[in-house]
């Protein structure tokens, strides 16, 4: 009889070939996707050249991503790009996605079927712990961890300790996956779930679509965490059924397991959310905030550049124009998203109210290009991250939000909800 | 390993974009990334900083991004040790791989101020700050990751490993 294991343990275990684990046991897993994009695989290839082997462990295995200064801002990240690319050619890298093909690589791995439930994946990028959403272990890592991994198919870690976040109850008008994350990080903090995983459950998870779970999962690591997961249901399975590529493995949390803590948390309690700067645990509720007047709004990321999030905006920005003191940038997140929006409708829509719509990049989220801020402007946008000079000059702001807030925001110049607008 | 230099002491949550702005992250060259350390929240560092300088800082160090550039950075600017109440996860990881030293003690933190003068000797875990006298212990790293580090990092235990 083993130990009664988390979602997160049992997952851990089946990867170092143990019958069980527990939090704190250090441990060498079996990997099943190491991920790298145009600013981390370079020095991860760097690493990769002093291992001492020729070939990488899995050609199939490996996802590299050129997404961050794509189409490349200048010539220093071009160069970067080509190393990337030469590397691809030279191992034979099956998914390795070009301009074109190219997307944000959280939205883009899981929309292309790259990962599944079961898997363990490690990416040199911080919100690698998206895939969390399909029932995966999946954990941000730095360039030499993925050097290693490229090499070996291996990796260590020690098996975290898990967080509960049982989120039960209806949620109100305009309040969405994004709101909920970020009243989770408003209440525990920046590292309130340091070196742990943070496991959601509860019949408002339930709710969400693929898509909103990723959003949750997504932003674990800004909550210190190292990983975040959402087990498998018939919503997973519908997602994952004839797009995912290998077979998945479903595990759940035996109902005895251990937590290091529980929170309960009533959905209907949450509201419509904005973190201020410079932390995304700096949270208040966007009513309280209209007096936040912006020059910019970004709607886009890994964390909400999906179809889901394109058409929130596009409900509240029909038949209204952008304010004119505002500038809003719309980056749909791969270019299937682009495609699909394009074909509703949501185009004419974002291009009436005078929005740009820009290719799949992640650009402005880290402050890289295509909507970069001067000194003392503000932003609202939809990302991940609000720390100082994330989005250009260090005397910027950015304020984070969900799409529907984003779009109201947009429309009124200032922080607004839907309810808000004529 | 033993180490000496004075102490710049920053807050909690210091995050690793404001240690490497990512408008710099289109190099992976250390000494390019040195230029820019800190640069969004103390952007007198780099011109005052020495080598073999100590950063202390309280919770959370490092905490945000993957980029292996911020642990680099401060590695060529000169730093040769970081001393932190806590270090975010993959931070901590990246320091260990790339053979920059850190350690954890929030005693040693409480009670270390900005421009003090420190010894620290790694192996030991012995933290003393020579400006007032204190000596401090901080916590040791499990077995698995000290060998890690004397084996010379992540990529040179794998290495041997591989040889073997």
């Amino acid at each position: 009889m083993t130990r009664s294991m988390t979602i997160t343990e049992k997952i851990l275990a089946a990867h170092a070939g143990l019958d069980e684990v527990e939090p704190g046991q250090l441990i060498n897993c079996a990997l099943d996707l190491v991920l790298a994009n145009d600013v981390t695989a370079p020095i991860a290839i760097k690493e990769f050249r002093k291992i001492g082997v020729d070939t990488v462990w899995d050609a199939e295995k490996i996802a590299l991503v050129p997404d961050h200064y794509t189409p490349n801002k200048d010539i220093k990240s071009a160069e970067q790009a080509k190393m990337m690319r030469e590397f691809v050619r030279e191992q034979g890298i099956s998914h390795y996605y070009e301009i074109g093909c190219m997307g944000v690589e959280h939205a883009l791995l899981p929309e292309q079927g790259v990962v599944g439930a079961g898997d363990v994946i490690i990416g040199a990028d911080s919100h690698t712990c998206t895939y969390g959403a399909l029932g995966a272990f999946a954990t941000g890592v730095g360039s030499t961890d993925a050097a290693v991994g490229m090499a070996t198919g291996e990796a260590w870690f020690k098996v975290p300790s898990s967080l509960k976040f049982n989120v039960s109850g209806k949620l109100g008008p305009w309040v969405s996956a994004k709101d909920i994350i970020l009243h989770i990080i408003g209440m525990i903090g920046v590292d309130g779930a340091l070196y742990q995983a943070m496991e959601f459950t509860g019949d408002t998870i339930d709710a969400l679509s693929i898509e909103g779970r990723m959003t949750i999962c997504n932003m674990a690591i800004e909550a210190g965490g190292k990983s975040g997961i959402i087990a498998v249901d018939d919503i997973t399975r519908a997602y994952m059924d004839g797009r995912t590529e290998r077979p998945w493995t479903e595990y759940f949390s035996d109902a005895d397991a251990e937590y290091a803590h529980v929170y309960e948390i009533d959905a209907s309690s949450i509201k419509p959310t904005v973190s201020f700067p410079h932390l995304p645990s700096n949270t208040r509720a966007a009513e309280d905030a209209r007096d936040i007047w912006v020059d910019q709004v970004i709607i886009g990321s890994c964390t909400n550049g999906r179809l889901e999030d394109l058409r929130v905006a596009g409900e509240i920005l029909k038949g209204r124009k952008v304010h004119e003191n505002v500038r809003l940038i719309i980056l749909p997140a791969t270019q299937q998203i682009y495609r699909e929006a394009m074909h509703e409708g949501l185009f004419d829509i974002f291009l009436d109210a005078g929005a740009a719509i820009s290719t799949p990049t992640c650009g402005p989220c880290l402050g890289g290009h295509m909507g970069i801020l001067a000194a003392g402007e503000r932003a609202v946008a939809t990302t991940n991250r609000n720390f100082v000079g994330r989005m250009g000059d260090p005397t910027s702001e950015v304020y984070l939000a969900s799409p529907a807030v984003a779009a109201a925001t947009a429309v009124a110049g200032h922080i607004a909800l839907p309810e808000d607008l004529a | 390993m033993k180490f000496s230099g004075t102490t710049h002491k920053y807050g909690r949550d210091i995050d690793t974009d404001v240690i490497i702005p990512a408008r710099y992250l289109n190099t992976s060259i250390p000494e390019e990334l040195a230029k820019h350390c800190m640069e969004d929240l103390d952007a007198g560092f780099v011109g005052k900083v020495q080598p073999g300088d100590i950063l202390v800082a309280e919770e959370n160090f490092g905490c945000g991004s993957s980029r292996e550039h911020a642990p680099i950075s401060i590695k060529a600017a000169g730093v040769s040790v970081i001393i932190a109440k806590s270090f975010a996860r993959i931070f901590y990881r990246n320091a260990i791989n790339t053979g920059l030293p850190i350690m954890e003690s929030p005693e040693a933190v409480d009670a270390i101020s900005d421009g003090d003068l420190l010894s620290v000797d790694a192996d030991t875990g012995t933290i003393t700050n020579e400006t007032t006298g204190a000596s401090f212990q901080a916590q040791p790293f499990p077995p698995f990751i000290k060998d890690m580090i004397e084996q010379g990092g992540l990529v040179e235990s794998v290495k041997q490993k591989l040889l073997r």
